[in-house]
């Protein structure tokens, strides 16, 4: 009893050691490599694709962010993004997480809908579904094209501009599927509001 | 393109890279496991263990070296996350709570990446890549050392020896995961993941707002959690956050990443025992199973059943727009067979039958393709079941590569899969009975209880996905679960390695006209069948209660 009491310590101690070891290899110059190559290779993308506007930094393309007044609600000058469960804090990312059978997630889709087609002055049937719904992450960057064409009035009326040339401005800044397949087109949120400012100067 | 035409290409790009590195990938994995030869890197190590690779094992010894490995790691990977706020690197956060850490402890030990906390609020630095991260590797190589000891099982004969567990294990991660896994970082990081050493930066939006957006060795943790078929996310979103999981083209990365290892390993099996073709047969039997819950998920995910999917007019609750229905499907299929547990949508948020099929997947087993190594010997176990019918048929004594199937090796194969079950049922059963674990459920009704039956489903099967509605971190749920992931992850090993010794042990039985070709699609049929009555015949009381009654109604 004693000798396999003694022979485990020992063989603990040789694993202690071996997690050690392991720890250093995967845990310390895996990640010191890979982020050197990273930083060398691809700082920008490596630091999270931080957009910067007149040298300030102003969000990121892959990040989602919110658009709106200072009270709060949606501001009719920029394109909106989708619903988020986390509203757009990506340090508490994550889904609304509801079943495809809940009556809450109904209700809220519905009054989503009713919100969306009143704020952009389209008919209930034109709003698509990524518009209704809460991402997975809740920091969806994207909206799907047709969500982008249903704002287009809207925008251009709140900015007093050529209502053909904000719909040209989402055409240019639709993305289509990855390598042509892959996915779904979409449109940068946050590309295409920094792009619809630029176009009043 | 029409978007169904668009999932067909996308699953044929996956299939054609698949079949094309599956075979110099296993080939190399079989050279890797024979090799005789230790690397400079690997001696270092042998020294600092003590260990020396050459020394054979019997199976004892070889399961003992397994179970004082994991259990020295669990202990210091909770001693990690109870120490946190007095080690460098934490980002500020206080120490994770006792319960919390066990269940985390013994989650990323056993594979599984279940996960009760959310990354970017409660780990820093140094617990996620010093100690998560860390068991993603050596998890995954002690799965792949037990696939391989017991295919020695099969190869050998006339000896108890089934190898050495510290050169197996060293290998698995110095010679298949760092390369791979490296070299896999540095494309998602090309493709937009993060990586980088950084606290959360502090900008301010154009419309006024504080926005703070994280930083941290993302990329190369996304790496080796997809690989290693672990799945712990570095975010709370998993896969689904961009810095994860940037775009389209990543996801499909990212589902190749998961699958190669299991998809390899029946490769690596076949020329180890000698017959590529062996080797053939399970991996027709895996990807038949996978390919059909694919084609399953992806077509009722796009149908869009359900009054809230219909509402809205598409399944995007819980989806990302860059990804959609076909490649979230693919994803979750793809995630939840291989016991990978990651997530590029919210899987709770699936129709009702489309997250069953999911559900069900974790159920077969985790065999088709299943996790890296602990795939190979789920499905192995079965064909050894599989023989022993096809032997009552013909009245034959059964026998599987030359080995026969004798009372003791069947004995070991049912207790195998009879652990998972017992776990599942039994934990669900009680969770269900009891009155507080309930309150943790988001849904009623049959989701509420396809939520609970999800998470030790997700525990036991060493899989680490959620229906993430249900609150599990409370005591209960974070100490059950965490029993189940061990318990679900190292009995398994015991039958698995006592097996391989005892087949090891046998003289080979000379092939005669008689013996049932186990190189053959029949086979391959009869290893599907077993897998789907096996879990079916057990699971389906609870998946009627659960997603059927929710899809049904």
């Amino acid at each position: 009893m004693n000798t396999a009491v003694r022979n485990t310590a020992r063989l603990a101690a040789a694993v202690l050691r071996a997690l050690l070891v392991l720890t250093l290899v995967t845990g310390v110059l895996y990640p010191l490599l890979v982020t050197g190559i990273a930083q060398a290779a691809f700082p920008h993308k490596a630091d999270g694709s931080v957009v910067r506007s007149d040298g300030q930094a102003v969000g990121s393309t892959l990040i989602g962010q919110t658009w709106n007044t200072r009270d709060g609600g949606p501001d009719r000058r920029w394109f909106q993004p989708r619903p988020s469960a986390s509203a757009y804090d990506p340090l508490a990312s994550g889904a609304s997480n509801l079943a495809a059978t809940s009556p809450k997630l109904t209700r809220q889709i519905e009054a989503r809908k009713k919100r969306i087609a009143a704020f952009n002055h389209v008919p209930r049937s034109a709003v698509p579904p990524d518009a209704v719904t809460a991402s997975a992450s809740g920091l969806d960057p994207d909206i799907s094209p047709a969500y982008a064409r249903i704002q287009t009035d809207r925008v251009a009326r709140a900015r007093g501009l050529d209502p053909a040339d904000v719909r040209a401005l989402v055409r240019r800044h639709t993305q289509g599927r990855e390598a042509g397949f892959l996915g779904e087109p979409v449109v940068d949120v946050l590309e295409l509001n920094l792009a619809l400012r630029d176009l009043h100067r | 393109m029409s978007t169904a035409l668009a999932d067909v290409l996308q699953l044929s790009v996956l299939l054609a890279a698949l079949a094309l590195v599956h075979r110099p990938f296993g080939d190399y994995m079989a050279r890797v496991y024979t090799s005789t030869r230790p690397l400079r890197a690997e001696r270092w190590i042998y020294r600092a263990i003590g260990a020396d690779p050459g020394v054979q094992q019997r199976w004892p010894a070889y399961l003992r070296g397994l179970l004082v490995f994991s259990a020295v790691c669990v202990l210091f990977l909770y001693a990690l996350q109870r120490l946190q706020n007095r080690l460098p690197l934490s980002l500020g956060f206080p120490p994770v709570s006792p319960d919390q850490s066990f269940n985390t402890a013994a989650s990323f030990v056993s594979n599984t990446d279940w996960q009760s906390y959310a990354g970017e609020s409660t780990m820093g630095h140094l617990v996620q890549t010093g100690g998560l991260a860390v068991q993603n590797f050596l998890s995954a190589a002690v799965g792949m050392a037990v696939a391989v000891a017991l295919v020695r099982g099969f190869a050998r004969s006339g000896t108890g020896e089934i190898g050495n567990f510290w050169a197996d294990m060293v290998r698995g991660v110095v010679r298949v995961l760092l390369p791979v896994a490296t070299l896999a970082a540095v494309v998602l990081v090309a493709a937009g993941a993060v990586q980088n050493v950084a606290s959360p930066q502090e900008i301010t939006t154009v419309t006024g707002a504080t926005q703070h957006l994280p930083g941290g060795a993302v990329a190369s943790q996304e790496a080796i959690k997809e690989l290693g078929t672990n799945g712990g996310g570095f975010f709370n979103a998993n896969s689904a956050h961009p810095y994860e999981n940037p775009n389209a083209l990543t996801n499909l990365f990212e589902v190749f990443l998961i699958l190669v290892i299991p998809f390899s390993l029946p490769r690596t099996f076949g020329t180890l025992v000698g017959s590529a073709r062996q080797g053939y047969a399970i991996v027709a039997a895996m990807g038949l199973i996978w390919l059909g819950a694919v084609v399953a998920v992806t077509v009722l995910e796009t149908a869009h059943p359900g009054a809230a999917a219909q509402a809205a007019g598409g399944a995007m609750e819980g989806k990302e727009a860059r990804l959609g229905e076909g490649s979230s499907s693919l994803f979750g299929v793809s995630a939840t067979m291989t016991s990978t547990g990651a997530a590029d949508s919210a899987y709770s948020s699936f129709s009702a039958l489309g997250g069953g099929v999911l559900l069900l997947g974790m159920m077969l087993g985790e065999v088709a393709p299943g996790g890296v190594g602990s795939g190979l010997y789920g499905m192995l176990i079965i064909a050894v079941v599989a023989v022993f019918v096809a032997g009552l048929m013909v009245g034959r004594t059964p026998e599987y590569l030359g080995k026969k199937i004798r009372p003791r090796e069947m004995k070991l194969a049912a207790c195998y899969i009879l652990v998972t079950p017992a776990l599942v049922l039994g934990f669900t059963g009680a969770a269900m009975a009891l009155p507080t674990p309930r309150r943790s459920m988001l849904g009623s009704g049959p989701h509420g209880f396809s939520e609970v039956l999800y998470a030790y489903t997700s525990g036991s099967n060493n899989n680490g996905s959620a229906f993430a509605g249900l609150s599990a971190d409370t005591p209960w749920f974070n100490t059950t679960i965490g029993l189940a992931m061990l318990l679900g992850r190292f009995l398994p090993m015991v039958f698995v390695l006592a097996l391989a010794g005892s087949l090891a042990g046998q003289r080979p039985v000379p092939e005669s006209a008689g013996t049932f070709r186990t190189n053959k699609p029949l086979f391959s049929g009869l290893l599907v069948g077993a897998v789907t009555i096996v879990a079916g015949l057990t699971f389906f009381p609870a998946l009627a209660l659960g997603p059927l009654a929710e899809g049904l109604s």
